[in-house]
């Protein structure tokens, strides 16, 4: 397997100070940047973006240059840099931002020069202090060094970058969410259309991108789209940073090719199951997503289309590892927990419905549970995202809702006897 | 007619059935207006959709497969095919409602909607029937108050956004807001700032459940034991529809009504409120007459009518004088118009009680705004009162204009103004100065250039009015002849009181005979003359000059009808004298109040949603105000008072019924000939009708003229401006507006404040020509420099009447 380290070289290189402008211009950083700045013009670079046919690495994983093309001509436009990353397992653009802060700088100047934006945002998820702060400090770097600012290079584009860090809210990593959250207003995602694309921040054509994705674009600017789009998978190319977490030998993010199976992400990758248990289940691509289980799913590959192929999504690549001695029932409740947590409140299916789900659960967790409840935990599934279909149908403004539906038909599916055992538990008399 | 650009059409499918609605416009209302009703809770149709309840989800056919979407945001297109009951939509409708209920406290037997309400209504309609939920319901704190008018029941509220969009988007001031996030979603105040808005009241009215409910309604009554019936509030002259609700002949609750030409639905709080005057203890049930030791005593009708016809029999008709008849209906006022010119004849009849704008300015105006003209506008100048403060209904208009329509505005006025937080452009000045401001603006003078630009841009609705009591009434005639200079200019000019331009239209003014007519319109007059016989042939005294006469001995005997002119006038002192001088004076009122405790009579009136009849608004739109409860005791309509009265008199009113009346006006007022009752109280123009200029209207000449107010040797001029809450007899006398009144106080530009070395909040002496005011000083930022402002119509403020100019010092006297 030969591939290059397209996001995570120079940290393995500079372990200590990758983070240092000092450091990254050393290892060539901001070349790409004068390249542009000097001899390209933006359509040069949307064209090498297209050519690359990146998927979104935020978890919709939407073609980023097609998303570009969809960029209203009205002015000013508005790059923003999704870094709310708080899907639980995942914590890929946390070692992006903190560790290699000036390669997601450079890919913003780029794609602003590209895109025709003179203000870009970085929007960190407030509980990452760390990398906001070395963003931050990264930013000032780089606006020391004249790379931000007025007339960059001489080149005649201004750019300035503002870092904002949220305010702890899941549902801001949603990108009109981000928008209102940016802007003042309550993080509660928006009603669309309009897309961003057309009236996104303070109503202006703005486009929205995940930390990976932007971070992608000096390598793929440097060497061209068509390297990128040759590495990995036909249908889903390039290397990505999956956040391996749970019962492996091997925790933490790897990049790698596209196209790998679950089970060489899991066994070659991730190490294999601690205490070389069997394993269970697992999350493919997020807590949103629906599980997967070895008896169905290890040699499918790990590309958007397979993955979606099977019911589930790659999302935003946090693969979370379940042995057999987890208890799937708790698991579930769990992760509704969390999305019943982070509901915005303003659809009436996910404010009721998802804290619903937690009690029921919580209640058959507990020995309270009744036979009854299982079609109810169904039936309220299917009121929140009806007819339970992958990809979801809603009921609900945004998915969060419905990512609140995946664990319960996850284990309704693969673990149904674990459901009905935990409501026999409780049928039974407390004396026996 | 204002025109407005019609729509493209499309046609789309409901329901199996093709209709034609507008492009763009939401499912859901294309769906209700052919016929399919779509349940809902957070959709309104005067709001922007949020698509937060879900309740109105529907099936649409895309080229990617059938959708499920809310159809509140849905924009229709061409060909696009709808699906509003299949079984995915049922089956939607139903989870939703059980979402809606599982954490609903179900309290209907003792909740003020219960009967009325959407998610009582719905859950019968499109509800499961039964509950699944065994868990604990959410909990809060029963009501808890979020101002002196409104509380919240927040184990009721569904959270659809529905108050708190009202308050950003249509009253614009957004004191309430939701707080927490998913189940714990609640909507509250800030801390320390209630929801003290003048709108409050619209909230409750279109909460879909009894999440917010309004002090002076709670436990009033259950909802399927009220009669209701359409009417106009009289609250200011915007007309606004409004029902007015009883239960055992007491009205209980006043709602607004979607009147499309005025006020949207909208209410404000002192419209819907001011209800509990009609039944307070101090209305009056029997004629009074005051006796030889100054007492008044209750009297039969008969005494009454017979002294009344005595005194104002005995002395010449010219020497006898009217005021008022702006909160009459025009019927009313008709039957006092001509009882004053045929039975009485005298000519000194004026509706208004001089502190407003010449009545040709204010009915003879060729280029006259309709208010849908705000809507219409490119650029709005507002030089006249606060909106806000003086005509809720149409602040509203011109914030929904300039917010949602894009018009552009500019605002003219001593201080800080309702509207200043959406205007274009603002000019604050010093009351006096006003003349010099509007040469500038009118001239190439560079100050002014943006405003100008603006004015010249497209179609303009100039709105005028007096900005204060201060300031001379040739100052909105000169912004009015200014605007109606400006190609294809509309001129909307304010007069205030409840009826004021239906009693002008109806001939109570000193210049105006019914219809419009001038009184030195020969040819009209002798027209009216052919019904009425001979009338007076010259033009009459206005308030003032009546005033004056009275003083002066050239007049004897006054009627007051729903007037104050102690309170409500221009110079209180004046009017003291002027009373007091009066050989004879009789009053027509509901309650006793400043003026008439120097009348020799008092006579019992019926008021509103008392009497039947007609009204006429700021914009010359005629709607039909109903009766549905008796006047307290033994009080009457006042054309039935003046009927009986001129058969004592000798004369002949022949007022038999209000529709009668209703009839003659038709015949014998030329800018009503095409009114009758039957147009505006069925079928299509129940949203009223605007009366058209009509044949009677004499063209009229504007100078724009300078007041000259101006303050020397360090004085400061007064702007004496009114606020929404005052002192005065009905806000008085309705609980729970009466203790909304501001506290007084002093406003002073910060500079002006410190050249006198006073602080803000200390208590200071301001001292005008013939009265002073201990009271705490304001500084206020938003003020002209070289301007004081007091609010003109607190209990305690109002004396100081006609004064212009004052001196501020510390009350302390310590310097």
């Amino acid at each position: 397997m030969s591939f290059p380290l397209i996001l995570t070289q120079r940290m393995i290189d500079h372990p200590a100070d990758s983070h240092l402008i000092d450091v990254y211009e050393g290892a060539g950083g901001y070349d790409v940047m004068r390249k542009v700045l000097s001899g390209m013009t933006p359509e040069q670079v949307v064209a090498e973006v297209k050519s690359a046919n990146i998927q979104g690495r935020g978890g919709a994983a939407f073609p980023a240059g097609i998303k570009w093309g969809f960029l209203a001509p009205a002015e000013p436009r508005y790059l923003v840099v999704n870094g709310d990353e708080s899907e639980p397992g995942t914590f890929k653009d946390r070692q992006l931002l903190e560790r290699d802060p000036h390669q997601l700088i450079e890919g913003v100047i780029i794609s602003s020069f590209a895109l025709g934006v003179n203000h870009a945002f970085i929007y960190i998820r407030g509980e990452y202090p760390k990398p906001a702060r070395r963003v931050q400090q990264a930013v000032e770097a780089a606006y020391a060094k004249g790379h931000l600012g007025h007339n960059i290079m001489g080149s005649g584009f201004d750019l300035d970058v503002t870092v904002h860090l949220g305010g702890g809210a899941y549902i801001c990593g949603e990108e009109t969410a981000l928008l209102n959250s940016l802007e003042g207003l309550r993080g509660e995602p928006r009603l669309k259309p309009p897309f961003p694309a057309v009236e996104g921040l303070y109503a202006k054509p703005t486009i929205v991108n995940n930390v990976e994705t932007i971070s992608n674009i000096p390598w793929i600017i440097d060497n061209g789209g068509e390297a990128f789009a040759a590495i990995g998978d036909e249908n889903s190319v390039g290397t990505r940073l999956f956040s391996l977490s749970g019962h492996l030998k091997k925790p933490g993010n790897v990049e790698v090719p596209m196209g790998l199976t679950w089970r060489e992400l899991i066994y070659d990758i991730g190490g294999g199951i601690r205490d070389d248990r069997e394993l269970k289940t697992w999350v493919p691509g997020g807590a949103s997503a629906p599980w997967f289980v070895p008896e169905h799913h290890l040699d499918v590959k790990v590309t958007k289309d397979d993955v979606a192929h099977a019911g589930s999504m790659l999302g935003s690549g946090a693969v979370i590892v379940m042995d057999e001695t987890t208890n799937v029932v708790a698991a579930a409740h769990r992760i509704v927990k969390f999305f019943a947590h982070e509901s915005c409140g303003q659809c009436t299916p996910c404010r009721e419905g998802t804290t619903w789900l937690e009690n029921i659960l919580w209640r058959l967790l507990n020995g309270a549970g009744r036979q009854s409840d299982i079609e109810l935990l169904l039936d309220i599934c299917d009121n929140i995202s009806p007819g339970l279909a992958w990809p979801p149908k809603m009921t609900t403004i945004c998915p969060l809702g419905p990512s609140a539906v995946s664990p319960i038909t996850s284990i309704m599916t693969h673990f149904r006897d674990e459901v009905q055992a935990m409501v026999d538990l409780a049928a039974e008399p407390a004396s026996a | 007619m204002p025109e407005r650009q019609p729509a493209e059409m499309v046609t789309i499918t409901i329901d199996g059935a093709a209709v034609e609605v507008p492009a763009g416009e939401m499912i859901i209302k294309s769906a209700e207006d052919s016929g399919t009703y779509i349940p809902r809770f957070c959709y309104h149709p005067r709001m922007k959709p949020v698509g937060m309840c879900r309740m109105c989800l529907v099936e649409v056919e895309t080229p990617r497969g059938r959708i499920l979407t809310t159809a509140c945001n849905m924009p229709a297109a061409e060909e696009m095919i709808v699906d509003t009951q299949s079984e995915v939509v049922q089956k939607a409708q139903e989870g939703i409602l059980e979402f809606l209920l599982i954490n609903h406290p179900l309290d209907c037997p003792v909740c003020d909607k219960g009967g009325e309400c959407p998610l009582q209504d719905q859950t019968v309609a499109y509800g499961p029937g039964e509950s699944r939920f065994v868990e604990e319901k959410r909990h809060y704190e029963k009501p808890i108050p979020l101002s002196d008018l409104v509380l919240m029941d927040r184990e009721r509220c569904i959270l659809c956004a529905r108050c708190t969009r009202f308050s950003e988007e249509v009253s614009g001031d957004p004191l309430i807001e939701f707080v927490g996030r998913g189940y714990s979603t609640q909507v509250i105040t800030f801390p320390d700032e209630p929801f003290a808005s003048y709108f409050s009241g619209n909230t409750v009215e279109i909460c879909p459940v009894g999440a917010l409910t309004a002090k002076p309604y709670r436990f009033k009554a259950r909802p399927w034991d009220l009669d209701a019936i359409e009417s106009v509030s009289m609250v200011d002259s915007s007309g606004a529809s409004v029902s007015i609700e009883t239960s055992q002949n007491e009205v209980v609750r006043i709602n607004g009504i979607d009147n499309d030409k005025t006020n949207h639905g909208w209410l404000s709080d002192k419209d819907r409120f001011i209800f509990q005057a009609i039944h307070s203890d101090e209305r009056l049930m029997t004629p009074m007459i005051r006796n030889e030791a100054g007492v008044l005593h209750a009297a039969t009708w008969g005494e009454a009518l017979d002294l009344v016809a005595d005194q104002l029999g005995s002395v010449r008709g010219d020497e006898v004088a009217s005021i008022g008849g702006a909160n009459s209906t025009n019927e009313e006022a008709f039957a006092l118009s001509k009882f004053l010119r045929t039975v009485v004849v005298t000519p000194h009849v004026d509706a208004q009680v001089g502190d407003s704008l010449r009545p040709e300015l204010l009915v003879g105006l060729s280029n006259r705004a309709e208010i849908d003209d705000i809507d219409l506008a490119d650029t709005i100048l507002l030089w006249a009162g606060d909106l806000k403060e003086e005509f809720p209904s149409l602040y509203l208009r011109v914030r929904h204009a300039v917010t949602e329509l894009g018009a552009k505005l500019i605002v003219v006025h001593p201080r800080r103004a309702g509207l200043d937080d959406v205007a274009t452009l603002t000019v604050r000045y010093r009351p006096g100065d006003g003349g010099e401001v509007l040469r500038k603006l009118a001239s190439n003078d560079e100050k002014y250039a943006a405003a100008r630009n603006l004015l010249s841009e497209g179609k303009v609705t100039a709105i005028v009015g007096l900005p204060g009591r201060t300031e001379d009434a040739a100052l909105p005639e000169a912004v009015a002849a200014y605007a109606n200079s400006l190609p294809g200019a509309k001129i909307l000019p304010l007069a205030r009181r409840g009826n004021v331009f239906g009693a002008l239209d109806m001939g109570l003014a000193p210049t105006l005979l019914p219809g419009r007519v001038h009184v030195g319109n020969a040819a009209g007059r002798a027209e009216l003359e052919s019904h009425w016989g001979p009338l007076p042939a010259d033009a009459g005294r206005d308030t003032n000059g009546i005033l004056a006469g009275l003083v002066s001995g050239e007049l004897k005997a006054l009627l007051m009808v729903g007037a104050d002119p102690v309170r409500d006038g221009r110079d209180p002192r004046e009017a003291r004298r002027a009373l007091s001088s009066a050989d004879f004076v009789v009053s027509f009122d509901m309650f006793l109040n400043d003026s008439n405790q120097y009348a020799s009579v008092i006579l019992p009136v019926d008021g509103f949603a008392e009497t039947e009849g007609s009204v006429t608004n700021v914009e010359g739109r005629v709607q039909k105000v109903n009766r549905i409860v008796p006047g307290p005791g033994q009080s009457r309509a006042l054309w039935s008072i003046l009927d009986e009265l001129s058969v004592r008199m000798g004369g002949q009113l022949g007022a038999g019924n209000a529709a009668a009346i209703a009839k003659e006006i038709a015949t014998v007022a030329p800018a009503y000939r095409s009114f009758n009752w039957d147009r505006i109280e069925w079928g299509p123009e129940r949203d009223g009708v605007v009366m058209p200029d009509g044949d009677g209207v004499q063209p009229l000449q504007y100078e724009p003229s300078d007041p000259g107010l101006k303050a020397a040797g360090g004085r400061l001029t007064l702007h004496f401006g009114r606020v929404l809450y005052d002192g005065g007899t009905r806000i008085a006398h309705s609980p729970s507006l009466a203790a909304l009144a501001p506290d007084p106080a002093v406003h002073l530009h910060p500079r002006d404040a410190s050249a006198l070395a006073l602080s803000d909040g200390q208590i200071v002496d301001v001292v005008g020509d013939e009265a002073s005011l201990h009271l705490p000083l304001r500084i206020d930022a938003t003020m002209a420099e070289g301007a004081a402002y007091i609010p003109a119509n607190l209990d305690s403020t109002w004396v100081f009447g006609a004064t212009q100019v004052v001196s501020i010092a510390n009350a302390g006297g310590g310097e």
